[in-house]
């Protein structure tokens, strides 16, 4: 862990409070984010966990540059993010992979070298690393949600990105695929040394892949708790120190882990916060 | 095996059926102007050995196809920047939705009038028809668009006409194919109408002159034979085009 003390940050998040306007002029503007301070070292694993609507995907599409934050910045090595990059790539929970390429294509599509050759090379290296050998003329709608979830990790792996923003990536995957694929992205993840912001609910799966933890509370969020996670992988979410720190997160939380609320109301189970999702469709350009 | 059998031999046994009872029907009434199904063969024979029936046949396609590819040339370009950008849907959309609901029969006279007995009348008719289809769908595809696709397009560096072509068209395509089958359907009945009315030639015209020129109602039921042979056809034209792996994800079937 000495070579991360060394590390230099590489995401500032910056004194950021994020406030969406209802359209609707009578009704009252939503308070998401407060005051969010965060430095994020570069080749770092850090998840994000809050309850549900809590605005940790609006942090996340903030940093990717999909949403303007209210007050505040995020600078990505020193640069201040207004817009998305092809150096920082977003994998969506509802799976951004494009239907009318095949893998290969769709692997292909952010890469930016020239030469169809060293192309060629890079889309099958990253094929073969998410385990899809011999898909590569298959088409989305033949596989199954966890391999175009692995087809969405090698496109953004193949655009040679250094940071990865991850929105609840395994959200709408069944349990088994899950375990599974958090499995092959610690395996990437240590080959490839990319900074990832990973955002979801799952507290284990938190637990498992991070080196820190960011946890919030309800909206309006800000961060409660930044929990390191000083367990060699890959991780036993048996271990003793890992159920240790499942538990202390749930407290910061405000739950116990069977999701009893412990101190006041506990959350509210509000719709997912849609802070990327809505973003009106006129304003996409 | 026994499916694909099935969907050849069950339409052939409904179609002898429905010319057994023709054919019976018009021996029962002892209809001397209604023709019988082989009456109607004869006929078809007939055109086919004077070689009209050829003739009117290409008049007829050339007609759809040169209206029908304006209105794609036209409606598709259209539609999607109308999708694209709002203030060019705000512009337009009312415009086309008044236009849309007059039926292409209902401006036979105005094409006569500005083209004449011509080629020009039947093809402007057929380009109108058309196009709403092709505009409305390809407007609706776009506006269908799952903002992830273009999210992520945006995310790796794709803007501009190349965000056009990368994403928003194939994303699109499989509804605008939807409106193009649509509209090649409405096209090929307007043919026939304005046919009847605006020229010379055509399957539309053969029918209304089989039956002003001597009540020669074979060869008006060999006409609308030929015009339901050919709209199968070109149905399956394009219901192949809807096979493709490009489309085939966005097509409910």
């Amino acid at each position: 862990m000495t070579d991360r003390r060394a590390a230099r940050a590489k995401i500032v998040v910056r004194d950021l409070w994020m406030t969406f306007k209802s359209p609707d002029k009578r009704k009252p503007s939503v308070h998401v984010l407060e005051d969010i301070n965060l430095e994020i070292l570069d080749g770092e694993f850090v998840c994000i966990v809050g309850p549900s609507g809590c605005g940790k995907s609006t942090l996340l599409n903030i940093a990717g540059g999909f949403l303007q934050a209210t007050a505040g910045e995020v600078r990505i090595e020193d640069k201040v993010v207004t817009e998305p990059d092809p150096r920082h790539i977003f994998i969506f929970q509802e799976n951004g992979v494009f239907p009318w390429l095949n893998v290969e294509d769709n692997v292909g599509f952010g890469v930016k070298r020239p030469n169809p050759a060293e192309r060629a090379k890079l889309v099958e290296h990253y094929v073969e690393m998410v385990g899809l050998t011999g898909f590569g003329n298959t088409f989305p709608r033949e596989l199954s949600g966890g391999m175009r979830q692995r087809v969405e990790i090698a496109r953004a792996l193949a655009a040679e990105p250094d940071v990865l923003f991850m929105d609840e990536p395994f959200g709408a995957l069944d349990y088994l695929t899950r375990l599974r694929l958090r499995a092959e992205v610690m395996q990437i993840w240590q080959r490839e040394r990319k900074t990832v912001m990973f955002v979801t609910h799952d507290v284990d799966e938190a637990v498992q892949l991070a080196d820190r933890v960011v946890v919030m509370g309800k909206r309006p969020s800000r961060i409660r708790d930044i929990v390191t996670v000083d367990v060699s992988r890959p991780r036993d979410l048996d271990d003793p120190e890992c159920r240790r720190l499942r538990d202390h997160i749930f407290g910061v939380m405000g739950l116990d882990h069977s999701g009893l609320a412990t101190e006041v109301q506990g959350v509210d189970a509000a719709e997912e916060d849609e802070g990327g999702k809505v973003v009106n469709i006129n304003d996409r350009r | 095996m026994r499916a694909k059998l099935e969907s050849v031999l069950l339409p052939l046994a409904v179609a002898f059926v429905f010319v057994a009872v023709w054919h019976f029907a018009v021996r029962w009434t002892g209809s001397d102007i209604f023709p019988t199904p082989r009456q109607v063969l004869t006929g078809t024979w007939e055109l086919a050995r004077q070689g009209v029936l050829f003739k009117y046949v290409v008049a007829s396609l050339f007609r759809v196809a040169t209206g029908y590819l304006a209105a794609v040339f036209v409606g598709i370009p259209l539609g999607l920047l109308m999708g694209w950008f709002n203030r060019f849907r705000l512009a337009l959309n009312p415009a086309i939705q008044v236009l849309r609901p007059i039926s292409p029969i209902a401006w036979i006279p105005v094409a006569i009038l500005w083209f004449g007995v011509s080629d020009a009348a039947p093809i402007f008719l057929i380009f109108l028809a058309s196009l709403f289809p092709i505009t409305v769908a390809a407007m609706a595809a776009v506006q269908n668009i799952q903002l992830v696709y273009i999210r992520a397009a945006r995310n790796f560096g794709i803007g501009g006409l190349e965000l056009f072509k990368k994403v928003v068209l194939p994303a699109a395509l499989p509804q605008i194919l939807t409106g193009l089958r649509l509209a090649l359907g409405v096209a090929w009945l307007v043919v026939v109408a304005a046919e009847m009315i605006a020229v010379n030639s055509g399957l539309g015209y053969l029918i209304i002159d089989a039956r002003n020129a001597g009540k020669r109602y074979d060869l008006v039921v060999a006409g609308m034979a030929m015009i339901g042979l050919i709209g199968l056809g070109l149905d399956v034209l394009v219901r192949r085009m809807e096979t493709l792996d490009e489309v085939r994800w966005g097509l409910s079937r």
